[in-house]
């Protein structure tokens, strides 16, 4: 295990009369790639900023390798950050975008030019030196802000919604490169995004942010397979969210019925909420041999996988499979105990239903 | 035809509005020092303007209070532009509205407040204060000129400097004001025609030891319009014509300004 590079203690900042962030404590290893994801207004990109140097802490320290950072001037911090919309330099070519942190540093020029030439080849925009910023395209312009980051081959590279103004497409692609680039520089990458599906594509670790508390630090798979309350698991993906008892180990009671499932230490009868995602139902045409029964009302179809919405006596469950049932049929749905997440009421200090 | 008729409202609408400066400029090269009738072409009046000591003078007071004034103004409202940019929304529309109400405040009112300033204050009329003056009424244009230059940059502009390392006197020099330049050139050049354009606040704040070119035009003509008035009035319609033209070649470019 790699050792910790930035630690956040008791981390806060209030504006006026509201807390952006609130008290979180986090610690990031070297090489790591920490995405941080939330809602508008959850204090990610705060806490980015804090850590970047552009917002003061209210409360709370820094840590860099192990040294107060609370105090250092932003120009005198070993990290580099990617903006949202990229903040490039729009008086300057591509080549002096790129060089401006090396000439602030009075680096020789015949350096400087090295360096430069080699980061614009590895961000695919070699023969651009002479270009005009503002005559780039979107996706050329989030390469011209990266190279201008990495550029100073800091330790953290610290990234604020920096696919945000992407299509699809080329969004998908710059994940990839922005993943091989962190793979080989071997540089921590600290990344903010409100974009479920990027976080759990690119991070070793996702920190989930809501009303600047963090509700849930894990691996992508930590996450989605085992939300940890009602925010994480509507936020992370699409999932059936459900009010239940749990009886005693390993016995869940909802809608009337007991399941089995693989959760344990709840007080006996302690209410809990019951995630299950909805390509964890599974439909079986005769409805008597399925744990619930119910009638599909819509059939939606997502090109993967279809889209279902299975109406039992007490709810409606939001189903994908890759088979159609047609609309108005009685069918019956079954769910293995693996797949009934059971998870803690009132567990973070901030987990009420987002409105 | 109804096409023609357009032209020809057009024209009509630009011969009312420069008749007067094309017949000046006419008369400006009549040889006849009548005004009725044309005498001849001659360059004789231009000529007398450059041997008139008087003149000579107030144009070398034009031309100073216009650069220091341009200087001066450009600088402080430059500085005072980023400041507002960084207040917070309702102070900016206090501030910018307090900024707009010497642009909207009649020359007038604003030259006989600076003089009964100037006296009350016991500051002798002259030089000093009528550079102050056009200092004063200056900085408002800059400061629309500057503004929406800040606010077009992105707001992260200044921090991607200070990330890569530039302390904040170096991201200034080397990125914010290169940035903003083109706001700058366009608001100092509107300072500095406004400067060489004005009458009324120059006249109220000189005293009797200074004479620009205003006010020197002014007292000549009371006292009968001489063909050198022509040439004179002439050559500050080109100056300011060519200013203008700049400004507005800026726009073109796709940059914003404000006049």
């Amino acid at each position: 295990m790699s050792k910790p590079l930035i630690e956040l203690r008791n981390l806060t900042k209030r504006y006026n009369n509201t807390t952006a962030v609130d008290g979180i404590n986090l610690t990031i290893k070297e090489n790591e790639f920490v995405t941080l994801l939330g809602p508008s207004g959850c204090g990610k990109t705060t806490t980015l900023r804090m850590i970047g140097g552009f917002e003061d802490p209210d409360e709370g320290e820094i840590l860099f390798e192990g040294k107060l950072l609370n105090n250092v001037p932003a120009y005198k911090r070993n990290v580099n950050t990617v903006f949202q919309r990229y903040a490039l330099f729009t008086h300057m070519n591509v080549y002096e975008n790129v060089a401006f942190g090396l000439r602030v540093k009075k680096i020789p020029n015949s350096e400087i030019d090295r360096r430069v030439k080699k980061m614009l080849k590895m961000v695919d925009l070699e023969g651009f030196e002479n270009r005009n910023v503002d005559s780039l395209s979107g996706g050329q312009q989030q390469r011209v802000a990266i190279a201008r980051a990495l550029v100073n081959e800091p330790k953290v590279l610290l990234l604020d919604e920096p696919l945000g103004a992407l299509d699809l497409k080329l969004r998908k692609e710059m994940q990839i490169e922005l993943l091989d680039m962190q793979r080989s520089l071997g540089i921590t990458f600290i990344y903010v995004t409100h974009d479920q599906e990027e976080a759990l594509t690119m991070s070793d670790t996702v920190v989930v942010m809501n009303k600047g508390v963090i509700q849930q630090v894990g691996t992508p798979e930590d996450i989605y397979n085992e939300p940890i309350n009602r925010f994480v698991a509507g936020f992370i993906g699409e999932s059936n969210i459900i009010e239940g008892v749990m009886l005693e180990d390993y016995k869940v009671s909802f809608d009337g019925m007991v399941f089995d499932c693989v959760d344990k230490g709840f007080a006996p009868n302690e209410p809990v909420d019951i995630v299950i995602r909805p390509e964890d139902i599974r439909i079986v045409v005769n409805p008597e041999e399925g744990m619930i029964k119910g009638r599909v009302t819509s059939v939606v179809f997502k090109g993967v996988h279809y889209e279902m919405i299975i109406e039992s006596d007490t709810r409606e469950y939001l189903v994908q499979r890759t088979k159609m049932f047609p609309e108005g049929s009685i069918v019956g749905m079954n769910v293995q105990p693996a797949d009934i997440q059971v998870m803690k009421r009132g567990s973070t200090p901030c987990n009420e239903e987002e409105g | 035809m109804v096409k023609a008729i357009k032209r020809v409202y057009m024209g009509l609408v630009f011969l009312f509005l420069y008749a007067p400066i094309i017949v000046l400029i006419v008369f400006s090269f009549n040889k006849s020092k009548s005004r009725g009738q044309w005498g001849g072409f001659t360059f004789d009046w231009y000529i007398d303007l450059f041997k008139d000591r008087q003149i000579r003078e107030a144009l070398y007071f034009t031309i100073l209070i216009a650069v220091i004034s341009t200087v001066i103004s450009t600088i402080v409202g430059t500085i005072a532009a980023l400041g507002i940019n960084n207040m917070s929304r309702l102070g900016r529309t206090i501030v910018l509205n307090i900024n707009n109400l010497p642009v909207l405040n009649p020359d007038i009112v604003t030259g006989v407040a600076l003089m009964t300033l100037f006296i009350s204050l016991r500051i002798e009329l002259g030089f000093i204060t009528m550079l102050i003056s056009h200092i004063v009424f200056s900085i408002p244009y800059v400061i629309l000129a500057v503004l929406p230059k800040i606010r077009q940059m992105n707001k992260h502009t200044a921090e991607a400097a200070l990330d890569l390392g530039a302390t904040p006197a170096y991201a200034m020099r080397k990125v914010i004001i290169p940035e903003i330049m083109p706001g700058i050139i366009s608001g100092a050049l509107i300072a500095f025609t406004l400067s060489i354009d004005d009458f009324v606040i120059s006249f109220f704040t000189a005293g009797t030891s200074v004479t620009n070119l205003s006010i020197l035009i002014y007292s000549m003509a009371k006292r009968g319009v001489k063909p050198t008035i022509n040439a004179l009035s002439t050559l500050m319609f080109v100056v300011v014509l060519v200013l203008m033209l700049i400004i507005n070649k800026k726009n073109d470019k796709g940059e914003d300004i404000i006049i």
